[in-house]
C-alpha cells in the first residue's frame, strides 16, 4: 500500500484532547471527589492519562458511576479503561518494599491509568508488554 | 504481626466451626458473554436438575442477579451446600447499537442497554455479599482486560477466595495457558460449560477454594 493511500485510510478523527493528571491533583481528594474529577474530564471528550492508580474499590465505583451516567447523559456510552502497573513480578520482598513506598507517598506512582470516553476510544488493547489505544473515527 | 496471625488463626477455626451446614454464597462474576450463566446452569442442573437462567449469544442476557438456593455439590463423597449467585456481566461501556447487530429492534435494544447498566451496578453492589467467587473468563478472548483486573482487585481487597475459570476451552481459539499466565497467583481451570469438559476438575477446585473461607 502506498503512503498516500495509507493516509487516506486514516480518515478524520473526531475532536478530542489528551489530558494529563498528576497524582498530586487527586492525592488529597476523597474517593467521591476523585471519581467526580475523573468523570468530569472524560465527559469533556478528553482522554485522561493519570499518574498513579485508583484503589480497587474506587475503580469499581468508577464503573458503577459510569453506568449510572450512561442512563442520564445523552450520547454517553461509557468509558474505556486500562491501568498499566509494573507490579506483576516483584516477588514478596519487592512487593513489601513497594507497599511501604506507596504508603509513604500515598499512592502507587509507578502506575498509569488511561481512561477515555467510549465514543472516542474504541478499545484499549493490552498485553503484558504493550498497550494500544484504538480510536473511533 | 504476631497478634494478627493468631487472630487470623482463631477466626478461621471459629468460622469453620460455625459454618456448619450454612449455605456458602458462591458468586459467578466476569465480563459479558463469558459463560457465567452457562456454567451456573450446568452446576445447578448437575445437582438440582434445574437451571438458574437463560443464555443467549446476545451480550448482557443476564441483567439481574439470579439465585439458586440449596445447591448441594456432591463430589467424591464430599458435600457442600451452596447458594448460587449468577451476576450480570461487568462492563465499562454499553452501547445499544451493539445489540442491533443481533437483529434486536431499536426499542428493545435501548431497553436492554438501560437494564444492562443497572445490572452492572447491581453486580458491583453484590461483591460484598459473597463467600467465594468464580470468575468466568472467555478463553478465546484477551484476558488482559481492566474489568477482570478490577473484579479480582475488589475480591482480594475483601479477602474473598477466588477461582478463575477459563470457559469455552472446547473452542479451537481458546488459550487457557494465556489466562494462567495473566493470573499466575490464582487457580485457573479450563472448562467448557457448554460441553461439560473438565467439570470434575472444576468441582475439585471449588472444594479446594472453599477451604480458604
Amino acid at each position: 500500500m502506498s503512503q498516500k493511500s495509507k493516509v487516506k485510510h486514516l480518515g478524520k478523527l473526531k475532536g478530542f484532547s489528551i489530558q494529563f493528571l498528576p497524582f498530586s491533583e487527586i492525592k488529597d481528594l476523597d474517593s467521591d471527589e476523585r471519581i467526580k474529577k475523573i468523570l468530569n474530564i472524560v465527559l469533556g471528550n478528553n482522554i485522561l492519562i493519570q499518574q498513579g492508580k485508583l484503589k480497587a474499590e474506587e475503580e469499581a465505583r468508577l464503573i458503577g458511576d459510569t453506568m449510572a451516567m450512561i442512563d442520564h447523559i445523552k450520547g454517553f456510552q461509557g468509558v474505556e479503561l486500562a491501568v498499566i502497573d509494573n507490579g506483576g513480578n516483584d516477588g514478596i520482598w519487592g512487593k513489601f518494599k513497594k507497599n511501604i513506598a506507596n504508603t509513604i507517598i500515598g499512592g502507587n506512582l509507578g502506575a498509569i491509568t488511561i481512561i477515555g470516553p467510549a465514543t472516542i476510544v474504541k478499545e484499549i488493547k493490552r498485553n503484558p508488554k504493550k498497550i494500544e489505544l484504538l480510536l473511533n473515527r | 504481626m504476631v497478634i494478627k496471625v493468631v487472630k487470623n488463626f482463631f477466626s478461621r477455626i471459629f468460622s469453620g466451626m460455625f459454618r456448619g451446614n450454612r449455605e456458602l454464597r458462591l458468586g459467578f462474576y466476569g465480563p459479558p458473554n463469558a459463560g457465567k450463566t452457562s456454567l451456573a446452569n450446568r452446576v445447578c442442573k448437575d445437582f438440582t436438575g434445574e437451571e438458574i437462567g437463560t443464555v443467549s449469544k446476545i451480550p448482557h442476557e443476564t441483567r439481574n442477579v439470579q439465585f439458586k438456593e440449596k445447591v448441594e455439590i456432591d463430589y467424591k463423597g464430599k458435600k457442600l451446600m451452596f447458594k448460587m449467585i449468577d451476576t450480570p456481566g461487568i462492563a465499562t461501556k454499553i452501547d445499544y447499537e451493539e445489540f442491533l447487530k443481533y437483529k434486536v429492534k431499536k426499542k428493545d435494544a435501548k431497553k436492554r442497554a438501560k437494564e444492562a447498566t443497572q445490572g452492572v451496578i447491581e453486580a458491583i453492589k453484590w461483591l460484598d455479599d459473597m463467600d467465594m467467587v468464580v470468575i468466568v473468563l472467555d478463553a478465546t478472548e484477551n484476558p488482559y482486560n481492566q474489568v477482570n483486573i478490577t473484579i479480582i482487585g475488589n475480591l482480594v481487597a475483601r479477602k474473598i477466595p477466588i477461582l478463575i475459570v477459563a470457559n469455552k476451552a472446547d473452542l479451537g481459539k481458546a488459550d487457557v495457558k494465556k489466562i494462567e499466565s495473566a493470573f499466575p497467583e490464582y487457580d485457573v481451570v479450563g472448562i467448557s460449560a457448554k460441553t461439560g469438559k473438565n467439570m470434575e476438575e472444576f468441582y475439585e477446585s471449588v472444594f479446594k477454594i472453599s477451604k480458604k473461607i
